[in-house]
């Protein structure tokens, strides 16, 4: 589904991402994991189109995303730090993203819905904490029923309460044989979601496994123990 | 695209800057023509507050509402929208409410107290100095991404325009009184949107019989109708290549 093909880009002399190659399939789960700096984030919004790498080809759907925006329809993402205009309400956000898409297909409202967001439509943003404009955030994400759900940390800054919520969802979603891509940190929680890893270690690509390849490979039960172990023998 | 015109349009108006610049333009202007008897002096008043007020509110405004849109813009770009899009529909949607503030507030009273070909002129040449200055406000906010620095640029940006311009051109004149640069002077006003402008309103009043032999060469130049297309031709140029650039910069920049 994504193709990503010796992708370079370097901000001033600091090199991003170098000659990373990756290729993302239909009903996969992929967790992006790494260091902090490690070219993550720039990776995703190299997708997305919001950075234009130097070299190298990104395909979607067999076809080439340079110069194309349509694509972006089948695409849900969930930012890092998601900014919003101060001055709109959460209700107004959605309305506007809805209007601006103008689609009559379904949308997907059950995280508007379970978030109680509804209940606060009419507060501003700027008055919202980190955790509720992630919120806002993923049911943006999941409204237009996206073929390809892009998350970064989307668990962080979400209450216990509020994190289960969006796993079920995520794990919902996958049954439904989207492709989902995953940034974290908190390796415990990847546990029940992915089905593989990509490492990523100053703008490299270190490895791309199956989950399940990569437990029999360490002899271990849970992700975070695996990478751990892997990264010991690598030192 | 007209969608996200309307959503900027929509924002802008619930902007009260917009509202009071129409008010002050209005009042502006409306004093003009009541103070003085005869409406060519209140023209003259006008025309001070086209080429000081207009661009100073024009560049500032925009500049300032582009940089506090980066989470729009930030927004609209993970949806399937094409880059080229978003900026357009900024720049026309900042025009649209700019120029709409500037007919209200200056065309109304202008179109009632002067209904003539200067008054006409006034108007057309206050809305395209309006464009002008939002297209150099583009380029500014594009340039940097530190908001300080861009609405320094944008504060330069008009300084020079407006008064720094003038002087330098007074220098020269000065400095080469000996050699006939008359004709070469009627060229380095297309170098300023603001002269160009000036010029072009002050050969349609009468006061241009005070201007002396460089009046009659810029009366021979910019009186004639050829010179008339070049002068808004020039200035259509200065709308266009300004926003030209900061298009091709936010094509290709990260964000």
């Amino acid at each position: 589904m994504i193709e990503i093909k010796n992708l370079t880009k370097k901000f001033g002399k600091l090199n991003v991402l170098q000659n990373v190659s990756l290729s993302c399939k239909k009903g996969e789960c992929i967790a992006l994991i790494g260091p902090n700096g490690c070219g993550k984030t720039t990776l995703i919004k190299t997708i997305l189109g919001m950075v234009l790498p130097d070299t190298g080809s990104i395909k979607f759907n067999k076809k080439s995303i340079v110069k194309e925006y349509l694509y972006r329809s089948s695409i849900g993402y969930m930012p890092q730090i998601g900014r919003y205009p101060d001055t709109m309400t959460i209700g107004g956000v959605i309305e506007m993203i809805k209007a601006i898409r103008n689609t009559n297909q379904e949308l997907d409202e059950e995280l508007w819905h379970s978030f109680e967001l509804d209940k606060m439509a009419d507060k501003q943003m700027r008055t919202l904490s980190g955790g509720t404009t992630q919120k806002v955030s993923a049911t943006l994400a999941f409204l237009f029923n996206p073929e390809v759900l892009i998350l970064d940390e989307p668990t962080a800054g979400l209450d216990p309460l509020a994190s289960e919520i969006l796993k079920d969802k995520i794990i919902k979603e996958k049954e439904k044989g989207k492709l989902i891509l995953i940034t974290s940190h908190l390796l415990s929680e990847l546990d029940d979601l992915v089905t593989e890893i990509i490492f990523m270690q100053e703008g490299n690509i270190h490895f791309h496994k199956k989950v399940d390849d990569l437990k029999t490979e360490t002899n271990e039960t849970k992700i975070s123990k695996a990478i751990a172990s892997i990264l010991k023998q690598k030192k | 695209m007209n969608r996200i015109i309307k959503i900027i349009l929509t924002d802008i108006l619930k902007n009260k800057i917009v509202l009071v610049y129409t008010i002050v333009l209005s009042l502006l202007s409306w004093s003009a023509f009541g103070l003085e008897d005869n409406s060519a002096k209140g023209l003259l008043t006008i025309l001070n507050v086209i080429l000081f007020t207009v661009p100073l509110v024009s560049i500032l405004f925009t500049t300032i509402y582009l940089y506090n849109s980066s989470e729009f813009i930030e927004l609209l770009l993970s949806q399937p929208i094409k880059r080229n899009k978003i900026w357009q529909s900024l720049f026309f949607g900042l025009s649209a409410s700019m120029v709409l503030a500037f007919f209200i507030g200056a065309g109304i009273p202008l179109l009632i107290n002067a209904p003539n070909a200067v008054g006409l002129m006034m108007i057309l040449i206050g809305c395209l100095i309006s464009v002008v200055f939002i297209a150099l406000a583009f380029l500014c906010s594009i340039l940097t991404r530190d908001k300080a620095k861009g609405i320094g640029f944008a504060i330069l940006t008009w300084l020079y325009f407006a008064l720094l311009f003038d002087g330098l051109v007074l220098f020269l004149l000065f400095q080469l009184s000996e050699y006939p640069i008359e004709k070469a002077m009627v060229a380095v006003t297309a170098l300023s949107p603001i002269d160009l402008a000036r010029i072009q309103i002050l050969l349609h009043l009468d006061v241009s019989a005070m201007m002396g032999y460089t009046g009659a060469i810029f009366k021979d130049f910019f009186g004639t109708t050829a010179g008339l297309f070049a002068s808004f031709g020039l200035l259509v140029l200065w709308v266009v290549i300004p926003f030209y650039l900061s298009l091709r910069k936010f094509i290709r920049k990260d964000l």
